[in-house]
């Protein structure tokens, strides 16, 4: 038997390249980077040509996978929680038109917000779309999702979210690998319908769409990965849903005195559910992310005889990521004490590297902005958001990706002037594009400044989509080659790139400048290779 | 055989490469592993920490309890204390002694030399002379390793084994470079102050 240490992301991958996968696809995001990562890597996905690339942004990575299975081949796509906002209208309509070849949307969730800007549980997501989902609480269960999800999926015509949280993305541990299976061979859907959702077509859809829930909740009820262990102690229960199930375990060693019901398949598995509350006092839940068993249970009307303990009646702390310290109190179990902490600690919060682009971009628009006193610097998702801490103190804005440009836009609208974006060159491809095209339209007096370090830097130097294609890009979008200025960002070149957006900044319509230097990480891991990137 | 231990440093300290050959040479010894590990925005010169746990028992949690790590191995002193919490009384912590001061103010050495001395069981080692002594400064964190080898439950054999494993690809000059800081720090860390 083949064993290997792993990363949840990592066993994840593999069990998908076991299972027959076609084609990955993904946009970099952490926790999810290393499942596409590992596949890129793999000698076994190259040969038998397993489409891995990095594609665009989400929605579009989804589009693709939803065309692999459209065509009858096993596809997934990856990303982190975020993401899936940006891919949820073809998440929302692919549960409607169903799945051909066998389709996992991976969603790796960021509980804590460990890298993240928001903690949302991409359960809710599958409420919406009423779609099923697997989420393993450990990373054998992470190797053996994919295969049962696309069993899952095709058995279905539906597309199965698997759900991971930081902690499991982020852990090894050893696998034991399983079968491999053939990759499926091209048989485009038998119903030349399914595919078209016109009104016509998409009614059908959604009400047969809703007759397979009854289908998917015996799943669950079914499910190899959902599991009632009996305890004697019954003046209590436990749902634990999944990498929360781990602590439970560890904090009981192994052995609950309680009735224990871990859930790492959805719909929830009601009949189980039932019995936990048939058979137990009160119940208590784990679960990482959102208190999405929990709310439901309740209701609307609540909780009125006081038997459901979790994150909403503050037994478990309302947000961020549990722990076995948090359950074994919640459990009220004693615990050791730690030392404490020492009184002399500082933070160390995340700064740009030495010599990294940005700073020496920061540096030319802080010597321009201070100019402007009431001026306003829009900026993005990527290492660069770190330039609104000390001590470059030089951006005013991160919402979400692409977020730069259309909110310096609105901003510019209202009479907030100058407006400057600031974007990464793969944030502008993943979503300030469409933005752009919106500044151009009314040649808004908004100057964007693209970051262009050659690669996706925050994730761990991916490649990235816009590299060498960003000034024509900006062109065809229909900049004028008069605003579309090139920088160089070294120390060297500063009063030279001040002038320059001094001038753009100055220039009453929309004009572009980009800064163009390799990331220092990417620059040093391809001298070390000795080749030219 | 259980030991839960605490992997602490800075982005860029190679901490997990440290965690990479504790995780071969667990696989190795036959032993469960669960090893978590921080990876994204937290890698830019910030903080790092890993948790890894061993034994001969299947493993649940992926995280350390508070009060319940065996070890705290460090490549930076104050990074060394960040975690102190999760060390158990009669726990040990060795830790590189050279601080890497990117923030301001850093607490004064004496301050921070003086908290890790008030520990019972401890050890301070020059992990960044020592690793100049094996020949590149960039092999300080098997400097580290080796100093804490003696208390992480799995032969020093094993360990050096798992070096020439994890660094496979980086060429022979590489491998002895980080064989010999692990050496060096075995030596040189082999005793409980």
């Amino acid at each position: 038997m083949t064993t290997k240490l792993l990363l949840g992301d990592e066993a994840l991958a593999q069990g998908a390249l076991d299972a027959g996968l076609s084609g990955a696809y993904a946009y970099p995001g952490t926790p999810s980077t290393e499942i596409t990562e590992y596949i890129q890597r793999r000698v076994q996905a190259k040969s038998s040509d397993v489409h891995c690339r990095w594609s665009t942004n989400e929605k579009v990575a989804l589009e693709e996978a939803i065309g692999m299975s459209y065509a009858g081949k096993r596809a997934m796509v990856s990303m982190k929680h975020v993401g899936l906002n940006v891919a949820a209208d073809p998440f929302v309509n692919a549960a409607i038109a169903g799945a051909n070849g066998g389709l996992l949307i991976n969603v790796a969730d960021d509980p804590s917000m460990h890298s993240s800007q928001n903690e949302q549980d991409s359960r809710l997501y599958t409420d919406l779309a009423l779609v099923p989902c697997v989420e393993p609480s450990n990373q054998q269960e992470a190797y053996a999702a994919p295969a049962y999800a696309f069993e899952l999926s095709e058995r279905h015509n539906i597309p199965v979210l698997i759900r991971l949280t930081t902690r499991l993305s982020h852990s090894r541990s050893v696998v034991k690998l399983g079968e491999t299976r053939d990759k499926n061979k091209l048989a485009p859907p038998a119903d030349p319908r399914q595919y078209i959702l016109l009104p016509a077509n998409a009614r059908g859809s959604y009400l047969d769409l809703i007759a397979r829930q009854p289908q998917l909740l015996a799943e669950s009820e079914a499910s190899p990965f959902n599991r009632y262990q009996e305890g004697s102690d019954k003046t209590r229960g436990i749902i634990a849903s999944g990498i929360a199930y781990n602590y439970v375990q560890e904090v009981y060693d192994g052995i609950s005195p309680h009735p224990l019901l871990k859930i790492s398949q959805y719909p929830i598995p009601i009949s189980l559910v039932r019995r936990l509350f048939d058979e137990c006092d009160e119940v208590i839940l784990f679960e990482e992310g959102y208190p999405f068993i929990e709310g439901k249970l309740r209701g609307l009307l609540g909780d009125r005889k006081n038997t459901i303990h979790g994150r909403l009646d503050g037994t478990v702390p309302r947000t961020g990521e549990l722990n076995p310290g948090i359950v074994a109190e919640a459990l009220g179990l004693p615990q050791p004490d730690g030392l404490p902490q020492p009184d002399i600690l500082v933070g160390r919060p995340p700064a740009l590297c030495p010599g990294c682009p940005h700073a020496d971009t920061y540096r030319a628009l802080n010597a321009v902005m201070k100019q402007y006193p009431q001026g306003r610097v829009f900026s993005d998702i990527g290492c660069y958001t770190l330039g609104a801490l000390p001590p470059h103190k030089a951006i005013d804005t991160c919402i979400e990706m692409g977020a730069s440009i259309t909110m310096a836009k609105g901003a510019s609208d209202a009479g907030l002037t100058p407006a400057v974006a600031v974007i990464g060159d793969s944030t502008f491809t993943h979503s300030g594009m469409t933005g752009l095209l919106d500044c151009v339209s009314e040649n808004a007096p908004v100057t964007i400044i693209i970051l262009d370090n050659l690669t996706v830097a925050m994730t761990g130097g991916q490649e990235s989509n816009a590299t060498n294609r960003l000034a024509a890009i900006c062109h065809g979008l229909g900049v004028s080659n008069d605003h579309i200025k090139t920088i160089v960002p070294l120390p060297k070149n500063h009063d030279e790139n001040v002038a320059v957006i001094a001038e753009e900044v100055d220039h009453q319509g929309t004009s572009v400048i980009i800064a163009v230097r390799e990331c220092v990480q990417t620059l040093r891991r391809h001298a070390r290779q000795g080749g030219e990137k | 055989m259980k030991k839960d231990i605490i992997l602490a440093g800075v982005g860029g300290q190679g901490l997990l490469s440290i965690a990479a050959v504790i995780g071969e040479a667990a696989v190795k010894s036959g032993l469960f592993i669960k090893q978590a590990e921080v990876h994204g925005m937290a890698q830019r010169g910030g903080v790092v920490q890993s948790h890894v746990r061993l034994s001969d028992k299947p493993i649940y949690s992926d995280l350390i309890k508070v009060g319940s790590a065996d070890l705290i191995l460090a490549t930076e002193p104050l990074e060394a204390l960040r975690y102190l919490e999760f060390l158990k009384g009669g726990g040990m912590l060795v830790t590189n002694s050279a601080p890497f001061k990117n923030v301001d103010p850093y607490p004064q050495d004496a301050e921070i030399e003086a908290r890790i001395k008030a520990l019972p069981h401890h050890l301070l080692i020059d992990a960044v002379a020592l690793a100049k002594q094996a020949g590149s400064v960039r092999c300080a964190n098997m400097v580290v390793l080796g100093a804490g080898s003696p208390f992480i439950g799995i032969s020093e054999d094993t360990l050096r084994t798992a070096i020439e494993q994890v660094f496979s690809g980086k060429g022979t000059k590489t491998i002895e470079t980080n064989l010999k800081g692990f050496n060096l720090g075995r030596n040189g860390g082999n005793r409980i102050e």
